[in-house]
């Protein structure tokens, strides 16, 4: 069976493990997805299940993608994601999959967008120390130099300048799984997860050292 | 009400005593030791609650042996067995910290009431 699912970070807060110690806690609603599409080596050459997560109304849907939904009699989704080379076992199209995927796992692995911070300097952006703030000193939060003269008279690519900050794709790995509320379709991992709350997020169940399992 | 405050609500205690800075209390902690539980009693005054719901912490402060000891609970910690509401104290300030460069006589809090310990 499939060990991956589609979810929603919901918030956090902290819990008291059975030790009596506080932990502290990201709630995820994980699915429950649909399986939208299967494709195989033979047609599509890889194989992959595309999920599906969170009904929404079919006018919200652009029509293209919309007959995929009616082709095969289900609701319309919000957020579709491939999942390649997963073990499919018996998944049929229609077929619904839910938080208990993860009833064995440990830990999982989670993607998601990180918050968007803008255009940042290289204080916050690359953690640069920056200059004195008094004395006298007329050097704060500047880059400095970025490189030498002549020789080889250009900057050097992938030299740490200011620019975009966040808002893009980030995995945490290996977050322990604190419980599994399948009633509910909540996830509690320990730990933090990248986005703010309502943020898509795309969650593998993992081994110990994080790694995603098929 | 979302699902983060549910979430919370339903871990919090019940049977926690009211009680707020400049009361007396007795705190029975449970403490682990290898694989025996015992349950360890701390008595002071209340000098500060912090934070709300299932964050909310006090501190407890007593003077044993000439020196003063502090201890930080959490109000809905499983480790704590039972909280004991001795005295209420007469304070006007929400954070007695200023009791900590106090010495003797002055540390003393006037009780408001006595309160019966079958709660």
């Amino acid at each position: 069976m499939i060990k991956a699912l589609i979810g929603k970070k919901i918030g956090m807060t902290q819990l008291f493990n059975e030790e009596g110690m506080i932990v502290p806690v990201t709630i995820i609603k994980a699915g429950p997805c649909t399986v939208v599409t299967k494709k195989n080596k033979q047609t599509d050459g890889y194989n992959a299940v595309q999920l599906g997560f969170e009904e929404v109304k079919s006018y919200r849907v652009k029509k293209p993608i919309l007959g995929k939904f009616t082709k095969n009699n289900i609701s319309p989704l919000k957020v579709l994601k491939e999942f390649r080379d997963s073990d499919e076992g018996d998944l049929k199209i229609g077929d619904t999959i839910d938080v208990s995927v993860f009833n064995e796992a440990k830990s999982v692995s989670i993607s998601g967008i990180t918050k968007g911070k803008g255009y940042q300097g290289v204080v916050k952006r690359w953690g640069f120390s920056g200059g004195r703030d008094t004395h006298g000193s007329m050097f704060h939060r500047a880059p400095g130099s970025i490189g030498q003269s002549s020789f080889p008279s250009k900057v050097f690519k992938g030299l740490k300048m200011p620019g975009h900050m966040g808002n893009n794709k980030c995995t945490v790995l290996n977050l322990k799984v604190v419980k599994i509320d399948a009633a509910e379709n909540l996830l509690y991992v320990k730990g933090s997860v990248p986005g703010a709350g309502n943020s898509i997020l795309y969650i593998y169940a993992a081994d110990e050292s994080g790694r995603k399992l098929k | 009400m979302n699902i983060v405050e549910k979430i919370e609500n339903s871990s919090l205690k019940t049977g926690t005593p009211v009680f707020k800075s400049g009361d007396t209390v007795k705190v029975y902690q449970k403490i682990k030791e290898g694989d025996k539980e015992r349950v360890q009693v701390f008595e002071g005054v209340v000098i500060a609650r912090k934070g709300s719901g299932l964050r909310s912490s006090f501190t407890v402060r007593k003077n044993s042996y000439g020196v003063g000891v502090e201890k930080t609970f959490l109000v809905n910690s499983p480790l704590i067995d039972k909280i004991e509401l001795l005295y209420r104290g007469k304070v006007r300030k929400a954070k007695l910290y200023y009791l900590r460069k106090k010495k003797g006589k002055d540390t003393k809090i006037e009780r408001l009431d006595m309160i019966n310990n079958n709660n």
